[in-house]
């Protein structure tokens, strides 16, 4: 089994806590002039989300946790799960509703996301940063009215809602931001 | 990472580093007005701290000079602090004395520390540690005028912080009675700490408990327990406890000072416990300063000392959260 020495602590190091599978924040080494050491760690707990505090004695080992980052290609969602897969070895891996989460309404098949897989498994899907989605429902487009000014709010294919300008239409392909859900241009074709 | 473009450049702003010059003169300016003399004590030694959370770094000479047999290639200690050396001038009559240098510390690498930084170090003599507080008071107030001025001074003794701050009696508490206050503060048991290290378990409380709790300003913490008292004498009482006292400045562990031990022969009971303890943990036992306790069985006179982080002092001047701030070239540029 491996592991880290608390020596080895830094951000984005993978360990294992109670069980679950966690990626560290940050590591503040804590220790008075004629006094013990220890390791104050800030830690996203990869299952959950949460964000945990915990103190090792420095110099302990601490299992690590068998998580990587993938660029996987999503394929098609069955309703209960949704499928991706490695465009170099083509091996596919299922993801759950909660290793989606909120990545759910930027999926579209074909888009390179990525993934975080904990033990083969997907643990965490990440949308890309900007996707390309079409607009399937928004009131009808005000002609001439570019100014950008106001908005309205535009039902994507993937079932997103964002807000846009007046002059978008039906159809029409946009460049969304994931990151804050924002309408960013009109995709060029 | 080496040779990456910018690594070259020093991390500390040119004003940071026109401020260590600066504090570093009115820290000479001030002693020699006090008429404390400078000395210059050998960052090389034969012995080392025996403290068991302290790492030595480690060389070894070759040449001309080292002597004969096993001694040919001598294994040579980077020191942790001028402490022993300094001693044994005082002991040989130097008076009071101060020390700035490099000092190093295996293991030490953080927001707040550098393996390798710059400690101020003296010793008054006929001073008890209230009078060196006292000192160390004024040092700081005068040094730091016109620049971060001190705004407060508060004083505690150990027993006193702990009560007001947990309700719980560091000098009584078994370890189940420090776990409860921990979860009081929704800390859990760090991983790795046995239940029969007490002393750890204060220190854990000192560092994630007690020095969130300080306030601003200058703090001195005096009376530690009797477990650690290092190079200190103990105080009579009900319990005894060690004439050690700590400076916080701003929450920030500044300095550490003694009314020092004069005895010989419980100073060797100390060493010789410190490595029965390093062995325990598989740390490594180091070599006692037989020199050192020569020269407090020759007699080392009454005296205060307390070693001072002057990178730390310089956070606090510059306002900086990060010691990479203050040093030129710390140990990812080194």
């Amino acid at each position: 089994m491996a592991s880290y020495n608390t020596n080895e602590f830094r951000g984005g190091l993978k360990i294992m806590i109670d069980g679950d599978p966690c990626s560290i924040i940050e590591n503040e080494l804590v220790k008075p002039g004629k006094g013990q050491a220890f390791n104050r760690v800030k830690i996203r707990n990869l299952k959950t989300g949460r964000v945990i505090e915990r103190t090792y004695k420095s110099g302990e080992s601490v299992e690590a946790a068998d998580v990587m980052d993938t660029d996987l290609q999503f394929l098609y969602s069955d309703g209960e799960f949704w499928h991706f897969m490695d465009p170099d070895t083509y091996e596919q891996h299922a993801a759950d509703a909660t290793a989606v989460g909120d990545a759910v309404k930027w999926l579209k098949e074909q888009d390179t996301c990525e993934v975080t897989l904990w033990n083969g498994t997907p643990l965490v899907v990440t949308p890309p940063n900007f996707v390309i989605l079409t607009v399937t429902d928004t009131d009808p487009g005000v002609r001439g009215d570019t100014s950008g000014g106001g908005g309205k709010p535009a039902t994507l294919e993937t079932g997103a809602v964002v807000r846009v300008p007046l002059f978008i239409e039906i159809g029409e392909a946009l460049k969304i931001d994931t990151r804050t859900g924002e309408y960013v241009a009109r995709a060029r074709d | 990472m080496p040779g990456t473009s910018a690594d070259w450049q020093p991390t500390a702003s040119r004003g940071a580093l026109k401020l260590r010059a600066t504090l570093l003169a009115r820290i000479r300016e001030y002693f020699s007005v006090q008429d404390v003399l400078e000395v210059d004590t050998p960052v090389l030694s034969r012995a080392a701290a025996t403290d068991s959370a302290i790492n030595s770094f480690t060389t070894t000479y070759h040449g001309p000079g080292a002597g004969a047999g096993n001694d040919s290639a001598p294994g040579l200690y980077l020191h942790t602090s001028p402490e022993f050396p300094m001693k044994r001038l005082l002991a040989a009559g130097s008076g009071s004395i101060y020390q700035v240098c490099k000092v190093f510390r295996d293991g030490e690498c953080g927001a707040s520390h550098n393996p390798e930084f710059t400690l101020l170090e003296w010793y008054r003599t006929g001073f008890d540690h209230f009078d060196l507080m006292d000192d160390v008071e004024q040092l700081l107030r005068t040094i730091l005028e016109g620049i971060t001025p001190v705004a407060s001074v508060d004083h505690w003794t150990y027993r006193e912080l702990f009560l007001e701050l947990t309700g719980m009696d560091p000098l009584t508490a078994a370890v189940p009675d420090m776990q409860v206050v921990l979860r009081e503060h929704g800390l859990h048991d760090p991983v790795g700490l046995g239940p029969d290290d007490r002393d750890a378990w204060l220190d854990l409380l000192m560092t994630h408990v007690i020095e969130p709790g300080l306030g601003q300003g200058l703090v001195f913490i005096r009376d530690y327990p009797a477990s650690q008292a290092a190079l200190a004498r103990m105080r009579p009482g009900q319990p005894a406890v060690a004439a050690r006292f700590e400076v916080y400045l701003d929450r920030i562990e500044l300095a550490n000072g003694y009314h020092e031990l004069a005895d010989a022969k419980e100073q060797q009971q100390r060493f010789e416990q410190d490595n029965a303890r390093r062995d325990a943990q598989a740390t490594g036992t180091v070599e006692i300063d037989q020199r050192l306790l020569a020269a407090m069985q020759s007699g080392l006179p009454d005296c205060a000392g307390v070693a001072l982080g002057v990178d730390r002092l310089l956070m606090y001047a510059n306002r900086s959260a990060s010691i990479d701030e203050v040093i030129a070239f710390p140990l990812s540029r080194a």
